[in-house]
């Protein structure tokens, strides 16, 4: 007997789990990861099944935080499932909002200001800041760094939160997109805050990444743990910053070229490896990305209407047809598909969520790793529950 | 103690101003009760328990720019079993909240909890919905409500301050005394099933009924 007969994954063609009942094994352990578990991120269970301290099964399970959103959104109205787009993904409620504004404006033919156009990527653009820190932060405190990177992470958050604040009137949940433009117009002293937060976070992102980008116990720990391959990726529809740690180019800022981000210069970067240390890094190269976007919208804000005149809130009601909108979010491709029948009310109301199809391939990424390990590639997808469960 | 005696030596008050003036010559006179209640006051430890959107608001509570801290309750606890408070913070659905109950009965006395959020509190935006519990009250004794869609973290260490206020406010015997220090009370909460089309029981009835509508007779 070769030692490939005996590690838990070797030599068994394809099956990862058996009976395992010589000398060397005991049995195999069944650990139940959640609901209420410090590291997972809301209320996620993961039913892990364990050889020692082997991961040979995990089986997701998903429905404590189900909301019944899409069922909500069928019986109000157009503009009524606004405010219950920011609970989706409760820590970019921009880009939920311009998702399903994008949606609705397609379904109605409502063509968008370009003032608004250029204040929704202003706002996109931070929110993607914003979502990168924090999960930075979390993923750090799931690594054991405890407190420091996370204090740091909401540092940053409450900066961004005090402009958003003043600009909607709410730090989380914005409700701040409308079908043909946005609500308020942006102060010239918003600009300029939201101006010198910009010029501001390279700083902030030299500092953090000194303290943990090339930290030995960072790269020890994430460096060729929970791999995903560009073929598994692509075929289960990843997308966001986790498709691309494996390298595959797909941004749909570049590929569906939506709003006004093609005149934009900017790059796209791409990880090699698909690993965690991958997933981080790609995220903070896609800030740094995201400071140049902001950096050229901020100065090239046209005046203008922030609203079309045209645009109509209340008795809204689009003819019969369907459309689906999509943008790039920060944790992937966020799309509203919906269907309309000429009432008030969208007849079908769906929401393409991230995190939860990223998700789907948690246990391909965890097989063969440690338990420890299945905590940081949890860490790494960047889910957020309200979106997973909806 | 006989009539004669308790009239031969009629008890000592003391007043306010005169503690206030020992204390600033170095003298604390203080009573057990006090003691007790600026202990626990001062030392609620919450339990790492995060739900929906108010959970971040609760991380961000615990940071610099809110710093929880101050008020003594920094440390939270993953285990229920070395936590104080609860904080349900976020949407309770059907499907969590026999877990939700069963980490309040892990949690040993004294222990508080706070509904944090209006979903926590009645359902909130999504009181609608097939699937989730229209107020963790049904089930748990909540102490604080704190209203908002989140709440910001300033009202959540509003709510700590009022939890402190009414912590400072026990006593220690007598019929006013809170739940773990008597012996006619009921700790632990029932844990629901789930039934066919709702949790079985929908309610735990020693902590909530149902409001009764009266109507006033017209002549």
């Amino acid at each position: 007997m070769s030692i490939s007969d005996l590690s838990p994954l070797g030599a068994q063609g394809g099956s990862h789990v058996r009976a395992v009942h010589d000398e060397f094994h005991g049995d195999l352990l069944e650990v139940s990861m959640g609901p209420h578990h410090p590291s997972t991120h809301g209320v996620f269970r993961m039913i892990v099944t364990l050889d020692g301290e082997t991961i040979v099964k995990l089986k997701p399970v998903f429905g404590y935080l189900h909301r019944n959103h899409e069922k909500l959104g069928e019986n109000t109205s157009y503009l009524g499932s606004m405010p219950y787009t920011d609970r989706l993904d409760y820590l970019c409620s921009m880009t939920n909002n311009w998702a399903y504004a994008i949606a609705v404006e397609k379904l109605a033919g409502q063509p968008v200001p370009e003032r608004a156009e250029y204040v929704r990527v202003i706002l996109a653009e931070i929110t993607r800041l914003l979502n990168h820190t924090c999960l930075a932060g979390f993923l750090m405190q799931d690594l054991g760094c405890s407190g420091t990177p996370l204090m740091y992470a909401f540092r940053e958050r409450e900066k961004i939160l005090d402009l958003f604040e003043s600009l909607s009137g709410s730090r989380m949940m914005c409700n701040y997109q409308r079908f043909g433009g946005c609500r308020v117009d942006p102060s010239a002293d918003w600009l300029e805050g939201a101006k010198q937060l910009t010029d501001g976070y390279g700083q902030f992102l030299d500092e953090f990444e000194a303290l943990l980008t090339g930290n030995e116990i960072i790269m020890a720990r994430t460096q060729g743990t929970g791999v995903l391959s560009p073929e598994l990726a692509v075929a289960a529809g990843v997308t966001g910053p986790m498709l691309r740690a494996t390298g595959v180019n797909y941004d749909l800022r570049k590929t569906d070229a939506y709003g006004v981000y093609p005149r934009f210069d900017f790059r796209v970067p791409l990880g090699a490896h698909g690993d965690v240390y991958d997933r981080y890094m790609v995220r903070v190269l896609e800030m740094r990305e995201s400071i140049k976007i902001l950096q050229q919208a901020l100065a090239g804000i046209p005046a203008g209407p922030i609203m079309d005149p045209k645009a109509k809130l209340r008795g809204f009601r689009p003819k019969a047809g369907e459309a689906y909108g999509r943008i790039e979010g920060p944790k992937g491709e966020i799309g509203f598909y919906l269907v309309s029948d000429g009432s008030p009310n969208p007849y079908r109301y769906r929401v393409r969520a991230p995190s939860f199809i990223n998700l789907t391939i948690l246990e391909d990424m965890c097989l063969g790793q440690t338990v420890a390990d299945a905590v940081i590639i949890l860490g790494s997808v960047d889910i957020v529950l309200g979106e997973v469960d909806r | 103690m006989s009539d004669a005696a308790q009239n031969s030596s009629p008890p000592v008050t003391i007043t306010d101003e005169e503690r206030a003036e020992l204390r600033r010559q170095g003298i604390l006179l203080t009573s057990l009760q006090e003691l007790y209640t600026w202990g626990c006051s001062n030392s609620v430890w919450p339990l790492n328990f995060g739900l929906a959107c108010c959970a971040i608001e609760m991380i961000a509570a615990s940071m610099a720019r809110f710093d929880i801290a101050r008020f003594g309750s920094e440390v939270f606890r993953p285990s229920p079993r070395q936590a104080d408070l609860l904080i349900v913070s976020g949407t309770v659905t059907k499907k969590m909240a026999p877990q939700v109950i069963r980490l309040w009965n892990q949690m040993p006395e004294p222990k508080y909890c706070i509904a944090m959020g209006a979903c926590a509190i009645s359902g909130g935006p999504f009181k609608q919905g097939y699937n989730v519990l229209k107020g963790i009250d049904r089930f748990i004794p909540v102490d604080i409500y704190i209203p908002g869609c989140p709440p910001r973290p300033e009202a959540l260490l509003h709510g700590l301050l009022e939890l402190q206020k009414k912590i400072k406010g026990f006593k220690i015997s007598g019929p006013n005394a809170p739940r773990h220090l008597r012996d006619d009370q009921e700790c632990n909460c029932p844990v629901p099933e789930f039934g066919e089309h709702d949790l079985q029981p929908p309610q735990n009835p020693k902590v909530w009924t149902a409001p009764t509508i009266v109507r006033s007779e017209k002549a």
